[in-house]
């Protein structure tokens, strides 16, 4: 029978967890894009785009992710949709990732005042110009921290993908377990892998919280 | 012809009619106080002017721009019709500059000199010339308000709205904000004005309307409506105004 080193153990699995990372920054960043979009349908004063956005994260933060993986890997191929792995996990990730990063931020939107809007308005500013100049500043400062806070959950998230056969770090671990009989060690390793990538997140978001209450 | 006409306005919070056929009419050069106790619907009526409230029945004409409720986009109107808060509302991310210069970037497309050289006008008109580069959170209640008055000079509006723009200063910020605004009635600038500060109307206001329970009940010059009301109700606003 095979022996199994640490070190043999220790590299599958970090070379899997590029993939862990290669799909959280897939999912923050495309989910961001597409979340600024959802947000500003949300936002806007325009009552069936204001539906619309409301619908679309209410789909995405009602359902479980495992489900929405489920439908991008199985269901889209039955509309003649080609899917691999790899797709359906960025697709489903960056939908789930927008419709919480647009909820966040339509709180911090919400959280500028009122009078910020009217002053606005009464310069003659639209809505874009509004959003780009006056609020999205101001919302930007308490969005920090909650979004670098869910980028924590993006990071965690993206195990669920192990279940449709994407080989990233929990996935690969469950496969060095059945081939080394020794689940303790090895998913001990994953859940620190897991924590290295996750801990400074953490940190980062509590160092600029401080760092944004100070500049006010 | 008048600069800003409004006629037959009506507006609806839910149940409530706050604006029950307003009729008004202001000339170029103006100045106009509204007063009224609170729930009159002066504010309401000012915020109407240039469509902060939406109103639903009416229209609003100032300088040949006509608004009536079914209109999406204002920006004509806004243009013309510029409105300093009780509340300033700067924004607080920007200097006091960049608060001025911000719509004549975004919405004048301005050149970047031209834009600088009208904010450091607007600011050195309201005597804070040497603040261009201090933010809102640095400068007094009083100096906020002056730069919000300067941000919507710069726009060169046709009408300026005051809404107690100087009810949430300290007593002693009051007179430089009003010093600001007696220089521009001198000067010849429109204004519309809902204020408390009676003194201040009737020394310098051409016009008074006096509203009470959503409609004008009395107008006319303001030595007059408050030496001799001819309503009960304005006898009364101004007992109550001249006692306190």
């Amino acid at each position: 029978m095979l022996e199994f080193s640490l070190w043999d153990i220790l590299s599958n699995l970090l070379l899997a967890a590029r993939w862990t990372v290669a799909l959280s920054v897939i999912a923050f960043v495309a989910g961001g894009v597409a979340g600024l979009l959802v947000l500003f349908a949300r936002v806007a004063p325009v009552p069936p785009l204001q539906g619309a956005a409301k619908l679309y994260i209410e789909l995405f933060q009602g359902t479980p992710l495992l489900m929405q993986l489920f439908i991008a890997f199985f269901a889209l191929p039955l509309a003649g949709i080609e899917t691999s792995p790899w797709t359906s996990a960025a697709v489903a990730l960056t939908l789930f990732t927008s419709a919480y990063l647009a909820e966040i931020w339509r709180g911090c939107v919400e959280a500028v005042p009122k009078g910020q809007w009217e002053a606005s308005s009464s310069l003659a500013m639209n809505f874009g110009e509004q959003m780009r100049w006056v609020v999205l500043p101001q919302a930007l400062r308490i969005a920090v921290p909650p979004t670098v806070g869910f980028s924590v959950q993006v990071v965690k998230g993206t195990a669920v993908t192990s279940i449709i056969g994407f080989a990233e770090v929990t996935k690969v671990g469950t496969a060095i377990t059945n081939a080394t009989f020794q689940p303790f060690l090895v998913y001990g390793l994953v859940g620190l892998i897991y924590f290295a990538l996750c801990y400074p997140l953490s940190l980062s978001a509590k160092a600029l919280e401080r760092k944004l209450h100070a500049a006010r | 012809m008048p600069l800003v006409k409004l006629s037959n306005i009506r507006k609806s919070f839910g149940p409530v009619e706050v604006l029950k056929g307003v009729d008004m009419t202001v000339d170029e050069g103006q100045v106009v106080a509204m007063i009224g106790r609170s729930g009159s619907g002066k504010s309401t009526l000012l915020r109407s002017i240039n469509g902060l409230e939406r109103i639903d029945d009416g229209v609003i004409e100032v300088d040949g721009e006509c608004v009536d409720p079914s209109q999406i986009d204002l920006r004509a109107l806004r243009l013309k019709v510029g409105m300093v808060f009780q509340q300033f509302n700067l924004f607080p991310h920007l200097s006091a500059g960049e608060n001025v210069m911000l719509a004549l970037k975004v919405v004048k497309k301005m050149g970047k000199p031209e834009t600088r050289a009208a904010a450091e006008q607007a600011l050195a008109k309201v005597g804070l010339g040497h603040k261009f580069d201090a933010y809102p959170s640095q400068l007094s209640g009083g100096q906020q308000q002056r730069v919000a008055i300067a941000r919507s000079l710069a726009m060169a509006p046709k009408v300026l709205l005051c809404d107690e723009i100087t009810s949430a200063l300290d007593p002693e910020l009051v007179n430089e904000v009003l010093s600001v605004v007696r220089k521009l009635a001198e000067e010849g600038m429109t204004l519309i004005l809902v204020t408390h500060e009676m003194r201040f109307a009737r020394e310098v206001c051409d016009q008074l309307v006096f509203m009470h329970g959503g409609r004008i009940i009395e107008q006319g010059a303001p030595a007059e409506l408050f030496d001799r009301p001819s309503t009960p109700e304005l006898a009364q606003f101004v007992g109550m105004v001249e006692a306190r």
